[in-house]
């Protein structure tokens, strides 16, 4: 606690740049992976293509996958940009699949309703589909979420400033109290994320019930990694 | 890209396969520690996943505890533990198991749980005990499932170990990483990551291979004429 009250401005610079470093890839990666997840839904072969290549992408270590980028996009060694970069693709490996589900829980009965009733493509495609998606998308979201700000972390070993920072700072100076403050702050911005995605979800979707979310996000946590 | 060509010079010299420093030793070490963290976890999840999944019992605490440790940052863990155990290999394999606990747990929960009740009923009406019933019915029909918590609990280890290379006293492929930032040394970085993505890509797809043989040798379903 005396630690952390003598350190207040730094720990709170280091959870701004966490936030930063979070809240880009899991946007992103959102707004990404919902066209690439609804197109998918509804071409057969192109799904299995595209959930195996996420898949493959999900597969590849976090340190490595910093390390490597530098060659592949030319950033610098030690640039932020690698870990946007490549916790956005990791948030959109998970979210294709996500959204890929989420589309296929929609009832063709309610979609072919929706035509008849005079729905144009898009319009059905937002007000019809991506409302009804919308509680295994936000199951989904939650996994990405609470993913991503643990692995922000892991930048800290490349020098990008964050929260993980106090580890290996409180590692170098022998310091616990350091150490623990980055890991609670970081189960404790998790937490906040999680949260605010079941508010937002509930404000958009009043309608959804609380069960099927808690039986999707279980499902995508057997299935996430790292 | 000087970077490449200078990555498959560090490739093509022989300094770099043999010894303690070299590929293989390193490559060894890495897997070494992966199957050791994996045997421990498995040990304690499996069990505890197979009763819940059977007893239905504690449910709640299977999805919260997976959540909650989910939540961890394996670095700020890692940091944590070895300033208590000091510089060795205990800290490293603490939190790696730690990390591999939840994907088994949830695969053998999860597995168990998607067998049909009916299946079940049936199996216990013609006089199976409950000790026949989970081993001739319930784990043959989920072993996908827990295949696929034995892949995602390696992979993550495998990537974990890798930063784990922080810490002196595991060597392991991270060291490559690591050691190669401390010295701005960017082709041997580049190389490791390389060597540490073709071996996470490869164990995933021997573990796809595995689910597959697991689908097929599980016996046929039986369709219901109601």
């Amino acid at each position: 606690m005396t630690w952390l009250q003598n350190n207040t401005d730094k720990v709170v610079d280091l959870l701004l740049s966490h936030l930063w470093l979070s809240a880009l890839p899991i946007v992103l990666g959102f707004v990404i992976a919902l066209p690439i997840g609804w197109y998918a839904n509804r071409h057969r072969r192109i799904r299995g293509v595209l959930l195996s290549a996420a898949g493959v992408l999900y597969t590849v270590p976090s340190l490595a996958f910093f390390l490597i980028l530098p060659s592949i996009i030319g950033t610098g060694f030690l640039s932020p940009a690698n870990v946007v970069v490549a916790l956005t693709i990791y948030a959109v490996a998970i979210m294709v699949r996500s959204a890929t589900d989420a589309f296929a829980s929609v009832s063709p009965a309610v979609l072919d309703a929706a035509t008849a009733t005079g729905f144009a493509a898009a319009g059905r495609a937002f007000r019809v589909e991506l409302p009804l998606a919308g509680p295994v998308l936000v199951a989904g979201l939650r996994v990405v979420a609470v993913s991503t700000v643990s692995l922000v972390s892991v930048g800290a070993l490349i020098g990008v400033n964050n929260l993980g920072s106090l580890f290996t700072e409180g590692y170098r100076t022998d310091n616990d109290a350091e150490i623990l403050t980055g890991v609670i702050g970081i189960v404790i911005l998790a937490l906040v994320f999680d949260g605010l995605i079941v508010l937002v979800g509930r404000l958009l979707m009043p309608w959804a019930t609380a069960s099927r979310t808690t039986g999707t996000s279980l499902r995508g946590l057997a299935r996430a990694r790292r | 890209m000087s970077v490449v060509s200078d990555t498959i010079d560090w490739f093509s010299d022989s300094t770099h396969w043999s010894g303690d420093d070299g590929v293989p030793h390193r490559l060894v070490q890495h897997l070494g520690y992966t199957s050791l963290t994996i045997a421990i976890a498995a040990a304690v999840a499996i069990p505890i996943g197979l009763w819940i999944g059977h007893t239905g019992r504690l449910r709640g605490l299977a999805v919260v505890s997976s959540g909650a440790l989910r939540a961890l940052p394996t670095l700020g863990v890692l940091t944590y533990a070895s300033l208590y155990t000091g510089i060795g290999i205990k800290a490293a394999i603490f939190t790696l198991v730690l990390l591999a606990i939840p994907p088994l747990l949830a695969g053998a929960y999860a597995g168990l749980e998607s067998v049909d009740r009916q299946t079940i009923d049936a199996a216990r009406s013609i006089g199976m005990t409950e000790w026949q019933i989970l081993t001739k019915v319930e784990v043959p029909l989920a072993l996908p499932l827990i295949v696929g918590g034995f892949r995602s609990s390696t992979l993550q280890v495998v990537a974990t170990a890798t930063v784990a290379a922080y810490i002196p006293g595991p060597g392991g492929l991270g060291r490559y990483l690591i050691d190669g930032l401390a010295l701005r040394d960017y082709p041997q970085v580049v190389a490791g990551s390389v060597v540490v993505i073709v071996l996470a890509l490869v164990l995933d797809g021997i573990f796809v291979l595995l689910q597959r043989l697991a689908l097929r040798n599980r016996p046929a379903p039986v369709r219901s004429t109601v």
